[in-house]
């Protein structure tokens, strides 16, 4: 491997020969500050237009400062990355950013959690020297997207998000020189354009230029209506990743507390997303069944592969972008809103509730969720399956309006039947788990055998596309991965193109699956923090006692009592759905 | 082909057409033909002769007669008296004004006199739009030189020994450039023609292809050859479509003629161009903008390295190079490079095109060798300053370039002379300035121009000019302080320090070279609220002298605010807190009991 010797700081490096200053200084333990730069490692997600300019640093016998983001080293470069020079122009710079930012920081949604109000912090600016003209443009509210552009920074990095890594292109820089913002295409709403709502935008947002809709509000309003009865469902990646808001390492599973913080919140009953997600499998499961028999029967009427269909953002993408392939997903309706319309017929049967006084509310990694319970085809007269989802952050938001301790909570379960669940459900929450937990009951449906082995290995990881080939009991059963929008809309173009021999293909709309979700606490560029909740998922898994969906004894239950059988009419009516063209 | 004995030039560049040139064509053409001098004089529309000031211009070969600002109702007379009984119009030629005498002949006149045209060398002689022309001049002579006789390298070094720099701003030398690009292993490259001109008053690049195409892609071509790529692109602002339109016709000629295509005079070289539209962005001239923009993305730049020459238009390796370079080219190849070298200065080598503007009596595009003397292109080529004003700065680089003052007049221009002096040669253009203009609001309206042009990416250049302009903007409004001289600086130094691109890294030069030759302008503005050239409206003072004042009410009549009160035939007053410095009862009064201040 060829290396480059280089000084930094008066400190001799040497360095892998291609890589940048930035990344040189990190290795030789020198912190250079970096505002628009974002790179998450094993995703191939890197965002760097060299545009903010903090992390200039000066380079001997170069004319103007460098930034290191964007600079490659060289051998025998002479860096200073805090010379005077480098930290006037770096405290100008921010400056100056700052005055073209609205100031309201104390009641700003990203405070605490703000990039640019940290940089403020880290580059000790207690004066704005320089005031003037503010942009300011018209707020953006979508049903799960705020864009309050009067604090984009001009990052770049949704813009990055939405082109390169999903392939959505809805957001670009628009206008010139100081008016430049990004925006969609005429300044468009969000809602008109072609947006999913995948949320990654907010996700990697520095600022509070990008944000959910905040729905606590209404939340606490259902809480305190007694005539409410308020029922939680709480979907497998927020356990993983709830903890990081109250200083726990990334990774800690806070299943207990959680359901203690909710109860605490006033939940009249606290169940589990996981319930909808073993109900998934079963009719999923059964229909990938159903569908690859006929097509091994020469069935010419059969398409395949069949495609996942519990993530919102990917539904919408495909509704707008491949809308000639609408047929290929399974039409199981997502885990979430699977468990509202249980939850407003079964359960409200059961608890004698009257439809119109039962409220679902959800607590989700995603932002697309919002948008997902408020279409059409989720409501019976106008009322929704589920009434509001909310994201990881709104629920530590609203732990800690409650005043609960929330690391001193007890550990509790949730209640029954609704909150009973599968290690195969809990995997719902990250890339390959859907279609992990779909094999390993479609496995035993078919071979009606038990699995020799639960762990799929081969379907793990975070590679962006993957396809193992699963045996069958002798039948080789091609199985493709993707997530991130991007990867999705590669293997979809191989489906058109006719050139997909897999059977079945699980997409997840987020790099990582729903643990890195648009409604997840921030990551901040750290792609570690993905990869800890993924393994924490699969930790649940493999401490749970049930792991296979069609063996989870509610489900059953629910079956027997309700359903009959997977894709019976009532389950057809209650939890499958069909797609539109958007285009 | 009909062997003409008279041919007269008319000017086809965008001034003179603007003028009516197509209309003295027609004119001259109806008038020969009553004449009945159809086969012996021919009407040809050229390019621009550069002397814009006098346009629209007729000359008249074989005699070399210029005549100047020409209307269509002179033909006739041209036709009957010069053409027929071979008596110049008088009333049409040029009138030195030193000396009050007529000049029929252009290289008898001081506008000319000290030009040397390389680039500009058929601009103003022969037709853009025939090919024959152009070939007639030794068109097409260097690629045939090149394909034939030259190998790539052969070429590359004459290019390289030649010391040709980049004409379009930053001076890079072109013959490094193509080596870099030769260098560079794809399976496709590319040549790109920079024709995006856009600073303020800049035409040298339009008025090339607008009077001689040919030229540009003739070196198009040989770059390509040199740098193995089959491919050029011109890309050029949609604004100019006289240029587009000409060039177009020559590209269609040189396909039609074997120039361009495939197997281009039998030597198995191919090469084609196609021309690229801008919509007129200012940074779209800065070459990685300009290559984003050709792929359909945002016109806006990207950190360099990769420079285009190993990762340019598609990713493949691009060379991007200005049209005034491209035109040095032909002339290099076939006149070689100990000749062209031996004309400039040390570094910089040959000559440069200039737009003469502002406050100048000779209006203009010339080109001059590289080493001129700014005094001799102010006052001798250009006339010096209009009305008999005092010159006060010259403006070279462009937005961004520097304001020089009178010190710097002696001063060869050349790429680094120019720097040194705190400007920069740009792409040539050069505004001169005289006693009545405020170099306060000078500073201001470049940046103006920086501001809107500026593309946003990064955060120096959207925020940082555009609190430059306000600071700027305060202090013409008479509320600036002197701490903000200081504050202008710095931001400047920073701006130039951090800015990704060259626009933002040099947008503050009109502010750094005005405050350093200009200061006390500055100081002015800002310790006693005061304009000395009168040009910031803000801190003009209108006052009445109650001692010439007759209250004849005719101020208080026309003041369009009602700011002026006073009885009949007494002394009227001017409410200071509503006067908008209109200026109207300055210019209605009679008694000049209005004072200025």
């Amino acid at each position: 491997m060829d290396t480059v010797q280089l000084t930094i700081d008066n400190k001799p490096v040497v360095v892998k020969k291609g890589i940048t200053v930035l990344e040189a200084a990190t290795s030789a333990g020198v912190h250079i500050p970096t505002l628009c730069h974002m790179k998450l490692d094993d995703l191939n997600i890197e965002n760097k237009p060299g545009g903010c300019r903090i992390c200039v640093v000066e380079v001997e016998g170069r004319r103007n400062l460098a930034p290191a983001c964007c600079t490659e080293v060289a051998e025998g470069m002479v860096v200073n990355s805090h010379s005077i020079r480098v930290i006037n122009a770096r405290q100008t710079v921010l400056e100056l950013i700052l005055s073209d930012h609205p100031a309201d920081c104390l009641i700003c949604a990203k405070s605490g959690n703000c990039e640019l109000q940290d940089m403020a912090h880290q580059l000790g600016i207690r004066e704005i020297h320089y005031k003037g003209e503010q942009s300011t443009y018209r707020e953006d509210t979508s049903p799960a997207i705020i864009r309050d552009v009067d604090k984009c920074i001009m990052c770049r990095r949704c813009e990055m998000m939405c082109n390169e890594v999903q392939t959505v292109g809805v957001l670009s820089a628009i206008n010139r020189g100081f008016n430049a913002v990004v925006s969609p295409a005429f300044e468009m709403n969000l809602d008109h354009s072609v947006c999913t709502y995948c949320g990654q935008c907010v996700a990697v947002c520095p600022t509070g230029a990008l944000t959910e809709v905040d729905q606590t509000a209404h939340v606490v309003r259902a809480l305190s209506d007694p005539d409410k009865t308020v029922i939680v469902q709480t979907a497998p990646a927020v356990r993983a990743a709830l903890g990081e808001e109250f200083g726990l390492e990334p990774g800690t599973l806070v299943t207990g507390k959680m359901v203690s913080a909710l109860r605490r919140l006033g939940f009249d009953y606290v169940f589990d997303t996981d319930f909808g997600a073993d109900l998934t499998i079963m009719e999923e499961g059964t229909e990938m069944l159903n569908r690859l028999s006929r097509f091994l029967e020469g069935d010419e009427s059969v398409k395949l592969p069949i495609l996942t269909s519990c993530c919102p953002a990917w539904v919408k993408f495909f509704e707008h972008q491949f809308p000639q392939l609408k047929d290929i997903p399974s039409t199981a309706r997502s885990p979430q809103q699977m468990f509202g319309s249980i939850a407003k017929t079964y359960f409200a049967e059961k608890m004698g509730v009257e439809r119109d006084n039962l409220i679902v509310v959800s607590i989700m990694p995603c932002v697309a969720k919002k948008y997902e319970c408020g279409r059409d085809e989720f409501k019976v007269d106008g009322n929704p399956d589920v009434d509001y989802a909310i994201t990881t952050r709104e629920l530590a938001n609203l732990i800690k309006l409650a005043n609960i301790s929330f690391d001193r909570l007890p550990n509790e379960d949730f209640d029954m039947p609704l909150g009973e669940s599968t290690g195969a459900a809990v995997i719902f929450g990250t890339t390959g788990g859907v279609i992990e937990a779909a094999v390993r009951t479609a496995y035993e449906l078919y071979t009606k055998k038990p699995l020799p082995k639960l762990d799929f290995h081969e379907l793990r990881g975070m590679d962006g596309i993957r396809q193992a080939t699963i045996d069958f009991a002798g039948f080789p059963l091609k199985i493709g991965i993707a997530h991130g929008l991007g990867n999705a809309r590669r293997l979809l173009e191989k489906i058109e193109s006719g050139e997909s021999e897999f059977h079945a293909i699980e997409i997840m709309s987020c790099p990582g699956g729903c643990i890195g979700g648009g409604g997840q606490p921030y990551h901040h560029g750290n792609a570690e923090i993905l990869k800890k909740r993924q393994m924490a998922l699969y930790q649940e898994d493999s401490n749970k006692k049930i792991r296979k969906s069609h063996e989870n004894p509610f489900i059953i239950q629910l079956y027997e009592e309700f359903l009959e059988k997977p894709m019976s009419e009532k389950a057809h009516h209650l939890l499958h759905t069909k797609y539109f063209d958007r285009t | 082909m009909t062997d003409y004995k008279i041919h007269l030039l008319i000017c086809g560049g965008t001034g003179c057409k603007s003028s009516e040139s197509d209309e003295i064509k027609k004119s001259l053409k109806y008038w020969i033909d009553e004449a009945n001098l159809k086969e012996e004089a021919q009407v040809v529309l050229t390019g621009c002769f550069g002397f814009c000031e006098k346009g629209p211009i007729v000359k008249v070969l074989p005699d070399n007669t210029f005549y100047v600002e020409v209307k269509p109702s002179d033909a006739e007379e041209i036709v009957k008296e010069h053409l027929l009984k071979g008596r110049p119009v008088q009333r049409l030629l040029y009138k030195d004004p030193h000396t009050n005498q007529q000049i029929s002949d252009s290289k008898g006149m001081d506008f000319y006199k000290k030009q040397m045209r390389i680039a500009l060398r058929n601009c103003g002689f022969i037709n853009p739009e025939s090919i024959h022309e152009y070939i007639s001049r030794d068109g097409y002579m260097a690629l045939g030189k090149c394909l034939t006789e030259l190998t790539p390298e052969e070429t590359i070094k004459e290019v390289k020994d030649s010391g040709l720099r980049g004409r379009g701003g930053g001076g890079f030398p072109t013959g490094l450039k193509w080596e870099i690009t030769r260098n560079s292993e794809a399976d496709q490259k590319y040549v790109v023609c920079n024709a995006d001109e856009g600073d303020p008053g800049a035409f040298m690049d339009r008025s090339i292809l607008e009077g001689d195409p040919h030229s540009v892609i003739e070196a198009m071509a040989i770059c390509g050859y040199c740098i193995g790529a089959d491919k050029g692109l011109v890309y050029i602002r949609a604004e100019y479509p006289l240029a587009i339109e000409r060039l177009t016709t020559a590209l269609r000629h040189a396909r039609e003629y074997g120039l361009l295509g495939n197997d281009i005079l039998g030597t198995g070289f191919n090469f084609e161009i196609d021309i690229r539209l801008g919509a007129g962005a200012f940074v779209c001239g800065e070459e990685t903008a300009l290559i984003h923009s050709m792929e359909g993305l945002r016109g806006e730049p990207t950190f360099k390295p990769p420079f285009p020459s190993v990762a340019g238009y598609l990713g493949k390796p691009t060379n991007v190079n200005n049209v005034e370079t491209f035109a040095n080219i032909p002339v290099i190849i076939n006149k070689g490079a100990a000749w062209f070298s031996e004309i400039g200065t040390e570094k910089s080598k040959g000559t440069k095109v200039f737009a003469l503007a502002g406050k100048i009596n000779n209006v203009g595009l010339i080109e001059v060798p590289m080493g001129t003397t700014l005094r001799e292109v102010i006052y001798d080529i250009g006339g010096g300053i209009k009305d008999g004003k005092e010159f006060k700065s010259v403006q070279t680089g462009g937005p961004s370039g520097g304001c020089l003052t009178k010190d710097f007049l002696d001063t060869p221009i050349d790429y680094d002379n120019l720097l040194a002096a705190g400007s920069m040669m740009g792409s040539g253009g050069m505004i001169v300035m005289d006693e009545d203009d405020c170099m306060v609001s000078i500073a201001k309206f470049y940046l103006e121009f920086t501001l809107e042009e500026s593309c946003g990416k990064c955060s120096p250049c959207r925020i940082g000019n555009k609190r430059l302009h306000e600071i700027l903007e305060k202090i013409t409004k008479g509320y600036g302080e002197e701490k903000d001289i200081e504050r202008l600086k710095l931001l400047s130094n920073v701006i130039k320090d951090t800015s990704l691109c060259g626009l933002g890294q040099s947008s503050p030069n009109p502010v750094l070279s005005t405050i350093a030759n200009f200061e006390d302008e500055y100081l002015a503005h800002v310790q006693e609220q005061r304009c000395p050239s009168g040009q910031c409206k803000a801190l003009l003072k209108y006052e009445i002298i109650e001692d010439l004042c007759t209250g004849c009410t005719l101020c208080f009549r026309n003041c369009p605010v009602g700011a002026i009160t006073g009885e009949r035939r007494q002394p009227h007053y001017i409410d200071q807190s509503l006067c908008i410095k209109c200026g109207a009862c300055y210019e209605k009064c009679k008694f000049n009991a209005i004072k200025l201040s």
